[in-house]
């Protein structure tokens, strides 16, 4: 145990060495850092969020908003098929998780049914091979009855495709609030999480995700009025939306819109010249210039609805076509609202609505104040673990100590290069660490004086205590990482931090006391020996 | 080359504590101890913080001077959020506010929590919120209780097979009397019990089983080595001659923690206590609980099988 080839103590040194350099960033300011050649390592410990202040927010995407949107599309897309085949139907509507529609004709059902089929899109792709299709088109119970069902896999791949597209939404409405590296990933199957470092004012950020800001230019019904409709029931391909204004008033409007809000390419908020509220200013693309224009030019004298999230913004007159391609959007808002829905119409809609189920936040001071006290039980608790060996242990307890600095610099550098985030019981778990390094020199030196007092020379002593405490070792960290994985498994934010420090300290506390404190006791054991023959352990 | 000197033996390491007297009235206080907590534990509960009930927490530092508890009492008593706790925190200008589980899903925990913030207008400072949502709390307590069952599981299948069935039996037994004492002491004192408690069981879980391992570890030595020696007494003199051991690296655990426990802050403190706790609990049962059910569960003694038994045989006959 006691003889150690050369490569490996080069090996030994140099894993020391670049643990050292990798972990000396750290010590200084990043501007010093930036400066510094390519050839040195730059990256530091980059500190969590309840170190350096922020907010962390989960968000969880409502799947039957998703449902309900893919059935609504779909029931459209059924009513253009059958008309475009001139294939007469009734009772065209969303049931029970499907789209269901009577044919007319009893010999058109079978058309009906291969046009429909049109409508399934194969999953998967060209590497994977298919996954089966994304809707299932079937017979209903009655011969006429025909019915238009999503598959499980197709509304997998709508979810995923939804998140993918509400993180591309979210990050583009987080960006306007700042440079700051905010982060937004898919969790689990519908959730994401938003992490803003150094943000402490959460409101904006909410009011910023917290609306799907889909907008729509409906057709108001010509001779219907909402109250009317509300109390009996809305004409086929008719919809009754509340007012976003007046308690209680609603509107009959066409069902699919004029012009969608994927169709602007700009939104500011602004004032109006007249009244000086705050208004949105917005201009359409090409094509919802286009068809807005064509059908401003065939409503004059009739009133249009501007929906929001499915409630009426507002309902004005079209005094005269409005062929520009822009316009504007009034509806009590104040400048800060205002100012919300043109972020969010720039950014584009989300396609389902989020809700916040759990948001974490720290400030900037309770930040600070937590590195400090961390720091602050660090150095104590380190120093006592240094001291409490040294006496314990003599030079081989300096051998021990160098071992757990050593050890220490180790997890600052290991998680500096894997962009670990550094927690509160992040620090937690440095400071644990060490305390239980301590044991595994413990017992490898408590070994040896036990052999010594068995009567056995100083030499053979030494090795059989690394011998034999290593299997002890192994033993006890294994069970104490197999909690750390676990703990990873289960945790949020800085539960992750702990078992993260926690798992790299066991590594590389086993390497310091098993690999360094070794070699340190083996040079020394040959620096005696040159000396005299008789060695005395300093135990 | 190197400093030359030696260090101070702390422990005396001829110690011949009977342990194994103490045995039946440490078992017995042990399991009336982990009666009491399981008691505790159905009749009185645990003090659940927002990670497992739902809720929302929120620190906040006033501007100027202490805080007045009272008036910060008077102006968020009216607002109708049901239970809402209001406790110094750490410092005299530092406040806590827990907010319970508002009816109405997530977004009704926002609301509350922005109730609040006007309510206390501009005096104070923002330093922490925590909202939890229904849902999210729902799934924090089934993986929280998950991460400790499969951890017990993952160190009890190690140690059956590293050690023989018998270690591991008493290992069960001394790991959950160490688990369920903690626990029972966060709902005696209703200590505030979340997610951090819960990776401090795992910790504690971990360190109390290392100290079991190195117990074990020698005593399966010791089985191979004194052969005709009677099983109690052998169980003494393993314990004993770990003890050293066990102490010293107790007490640097614990100093360890003593330090981050008194100077780590307020939002670690709890979780601190708890593994301070759990250091205690958990080097007393690899003493007094996994040691002495061996001599209850009976062990292999015949090791004539294996090839290091010829070796050790020697050294017997000189003990």
């Amino acid at each position: 145990m006691l003889h150690f080839a050369r490569w490996k103590i080069v090996a030994i040194t140099l894993t020391c060495l670049l643990g050292l350099l990798f972990a000396l960033p750290n010590l200084f300011s990043k501007e010093t850092v930036q400066g510094w050649p390519d050839w040195l390592p730059s990256r530091q410990l980059s500190l969590g969020l309840d170190l350096r202040g922020g907010a962390h927010l989960l968000l969880s995407m409502d799947v039957d908003d998703v449902r309900k949107d893919w059935l609504d599309s779909l029931r459209d897309d059924t009513r253009r098929r059958l008309r475009d085949a001139r294939i007469g139907f009734t009772g065209l509507g969303v049931q029970g998780g499907g789209v269901h529609v009577r044919i007319a004709q009893p010999d058109q059902v079978d058309a009906a049914l291969k046009e429909l089929r049109g409508l399934v899109q194969p999953l998967g792709n060209a590497i994977l091979g298919s996954a089966g299709d994304d809707i299932e088109v079937q017979r209903g119970a009655e011969p006429s009855l025909l019915i238009l069902q999503p598959t499980e896999a197709g509304m997998q791949q709508r979810v995923t495709n939804a998140i993918g597209a509400s993180i591309e939404t979210v990050r583009r409405r987080i960006d306007t609030l700042g440079t700051a590296e905010a982060t937004v990933v898919r969790q689990g199957w519908d959730r994401i999480l938003v992490q803003f470092p150094g943000l402490q004012d959460t409101a904006q950020l909410k009011a910023l995700i917290g609306e799907t800001a889909r907008l729509s230019f409906h057709d108001v019904h010509h001779s219907i009025t909402g109250e009317e409709a509300r109390a009996s029931r809305p004409p086929p391909g008719y919809r009754v939306h509340p007012s976003a204004e007046q308690e209680g008033a609603v509107y009959l409007l066409r069902e699919t819109p004029v012009v969608r809000g994927d169709q602007l390419v700009d939104a500011q908020p602004g004032f109006d010249q007249r009244t000086n509220e705050p208004i949105i200013t917005f201009r359409f693309n090409q094509s919802g210039a286009r068809t807005f224009g064509r059908f401003t030019q065939e409503n004059v004298g009739r009133p249009f609805a501007i929906v929001l999230d499915d409630k009426v913004l507002s309902a004005p007159v079209i005094r005269e076509p409005i062929l520009g391609g822009s316009g504007q959007i009034s509806g009590s808002f104040t400048v800060e609202s205002a100012n919300n829905l043109a972020i969010q119409l720039r950014s584009g809609a989300l396609p389902a609505k989020l809700t916040i189920v759990e948001e974490r936040t720290v400030g900037p001071s309770l930040g600070a104040d937590s590195i400090e006290a961390g720091s602050r039980a660090f150095i104590v608790g380190g120093v006592a673990s240094l001291v409490m060996v040294g006496l314990a242990y003599g030079t081989f307890g300096l051998f021990a100590a160098l071992g757990l600095v050593i050890n220490a610099v180790l997890v600052v550098a290991v998680m500096s290069v894997l962009g670990a985030a550094l927690t509160l019981p992040g620090i937690a778990g440095l400071v644990l660490t060490i305390g239980m390094a301590v044991d595994a020199n413990v017992l490898i030196y408590e070994r040896i004086r036990e052999e010594l007092r068995n009567g056995k020379s100083p030499i053979a002593a030494i090795d059989a205590g690394f011998t034999r405490a290593i299997i002890t070792i192994a033993d006890s960290q294994l069970t104490t990482l197999a909690a750390a994985i676990v703990m990873f498994w289960l945790g949020s934010g800085p539960i992750r931090g702990f078992a993260v420090t926690l798992s790299i300290g066991i590594f590389t506390s086993v390497f310091t006391a098993v690999t360094v404190t070794r070699l340190l006791v083996a040079l020394w054991v040959r620096s005696i020996r040159h000396k005299s023959r008789t060695v005395e352990v300093p135990i | 080359m190197f400093p030359n000197f030696k260090g101070f033996d702390f422990f005396p390491h001829d110690t011949r504590i009977p342990f194994m007297r103490f045995k039946a009235i440490c078992l017995w206080a042990s399991m009336i101890a982990m009666a009491l907590s399981l008691g505790l534990f159905f009749t009185r509960g645990l003090n659940y913080g927002v990670d497992f009930k739902g809720g929302s927490i929120i620190e906040v530092q006033s501007k100027s001077g202490p805080a007045d508890l009272a008036d910060v009492r008077r102006s968020l008593g009216s607002l109708g959020l049901g239970d809402v706790q209001i406790q110094e925190f750490g410092a005299a200008n530092d406040i806590l506010i827990r907010i319970e589980q508002q009816p109405g899903g997530d977004q009704a925990q926002q609301e509350a929590v922005k109730k609040v913030t006007a309510a206390l207008g501009d005096d104070y400072v923002q330093r922490r919120v925590e909202i939890v949502g229904p849902t999210v709390s729902g799934e924090l307590r089934t993986t929280g209780t998950i991460a400790v069952v499969v951890s017990l599981f993952a160190i009890i299948l190690y140690v059956w097979f590293r050690f023989e069935w018998q270690f591991a039996v008493g290992t069960i037994v001394a790991l959950s009397h160490d688990v369920l004492l903690t626990v029972g002491i966060f709902s005696l004192f209703q200590l505030s019990f979340d997610l951090a408690i819960v990776a401090a069981l795992l910790t504690i879980l971990g360190y109390s089983v290392n100290d079991t391992v190195v117990v074990s570890d020698r005593i399966r030595e010791n089985l191979r080595k004194f052969k005709k020696m009677e099983l109690n007494e052998l169980l003494d003199l393993s314990i004993n001659e770990t003890l050293s051991r066990t102490i010293l690296t107790g007490v640097t655990t614990f100093a360890v923690l003593l330090a981050l426990f008194f100077l780590g802050g307020e939002v670690i403190r709890n979780f601190t206590l708890a593994m301070l706790l759990g250091i205690l609990i958990g080097t007393y049962s690899s003493i007094f609980i996994a040691a002495p059910l061996l001599g209850y569960t009976g062990i292999k003694r015949d090791w004539s099988g294996t090839e290091k038994s010829k070796k050790s045989s020697a050294v017997a006959s000189r003990a």
